[in-house]
């Protein structure tokens, strides 16, 4: 068990123990009233403290942000292997037609078809990809059934809340913070715009 | 009897990729004469108005899958319930290919595959060529 495991089993165990120790107080005694809202009131400040770390994690940001993202970069490398695939079967029917007829057909066919058979690559990874797609489905699923069930009374990051959709604050420093990998199509630009760019500066 | 190399083939996938494959590999195994869909209700309509003598299909596909096709064609009461079928699938579990079986395939190849086992699994259900 990891240490953040057995804070959460600690803080479990603490909650059923203060409910348990109302229970029996309420049933044994008349009275201690007063010892009774003290463990009622550990009780709302553990849950009180449940709540602001959930709020902490933004869990919004998991469903309308985070996710979203993913799954279109995920559906990006799904196109993008396809479009490959279809260039690299275009070339191979290409160098078929041309070696057909000669010496050479055979042996080229045979290596031809290798390339073929590796294409099915596209296929495989393009189904593995789906199923990932679908498992951030459930995972944005159960967040945002976190979020209906604890409402309004999840602190949100005022923050955050007061610049929208804003995007999370970037804590990259240096050269590092430039490195976001492969652009989606309407993030990136042309390399016609980046030669542009470029004469610019002349 | 010697196998009829133009007899009609159906090759069933939602991958262009894969579609693009196999129809490859047939050409070279001097298949040629090879029509294609993409998922089984597209399939089913195609072998209502067409014989084939083959039908490759993929199994995960939507709206029908190529198991809910394979029922559809077994479950026929027309020519085409015999149609030799090879199922060319991802889905590598005992249980699938149980399934499969009991609806009536004739053989199972699972993806990746290459033209060997293609050409083997044919031969299994349509005879040696």
């Amino acid at each position: 068990m990891t240490e953040e495991e057995k804070a959460h089993s600690y803080e479990r165990e603490q909650v059923v123990q203060i409910i348990n120790s109302v229970i029996s107080k309420v049933e044994n005694t008349g009275g201690a009233r007063l010892s009774i809202f003290k463990e009622l009131k550990d009780l709302q400040r553990i849950i009180d403290e449940a709540r602001s770390e959930i709020g902490a994690t933004r869990p919004t940001d998991i469903k309308g942000k985070h996710i979203p993202t993913a799954t279109d970069e995920l559906d990006a490398v799904v196109e993008a292997t396809a479009e490959a695939t279809g260039k690299i079967m275009d070339s191979c029917e290409v160098i078929q037609d041309k070696v057909a007829g000669t010496d050479a057909e055979a042996a080229v066919t045979e290596e031809v078809m290798k390339v073929y058979e590796a294409c099915s690559f596209q296929d495989i990874t393009g189904q593995r990809i789906t199923k990932v797609v679908s498992t951030l489905k459930t995972i944005e699923d159960k967040v945002d059934r976190l979020v209906e069930v604890l409402g309004d009374k999840l602190p949100m990051d005022t923050h955050h809340d007061e610049e929208g959709d804003a995007e999370e604050e970037d804590t990259r420093v240096g050269d590092e913070r430039l490195l976001n990998g492969p652009q989606m199509a309407e993030d990136a630009i042309s390399q016609d715009e980046i030669d542009k760019l470029l004469a610019s500066f002349d | 009897m010697a196998v009829d190399k133009n007899m009609n083939v159906l090759i069933v996938d939602d991958y262009n990729t894969m579609l693009r494959i196999i129809k490859n590999l047939l050409k070279q195994l001097g298949f040629n004469n090879v029509d294609e869909a993409t998922d089984g209700s597209m399939a089913l309509e195609k072998v209502k108005k067409k014989s084939y003598g083959l039908i490759i299909s993929d199994w995960n596909m939507e709206p029908m899958t190529g198991l809910e096709f394979l029922k559809q064609v077994r479950g026929s009461s027309e020519s085409y319930k015999d149609t030799p079928f090879i199922m060319v699938t991802a889905e590598s579990k005992t249980e699938n290919v149980v399934m499969a079986k009991q609806a009536g395939v004739n053989n199972y190849i699972v993806k990746p595959f290459n033209a060997e086992t293609l050409k083997t699994k044919i031969s299994a259900v349509i005879g040696d060529f």
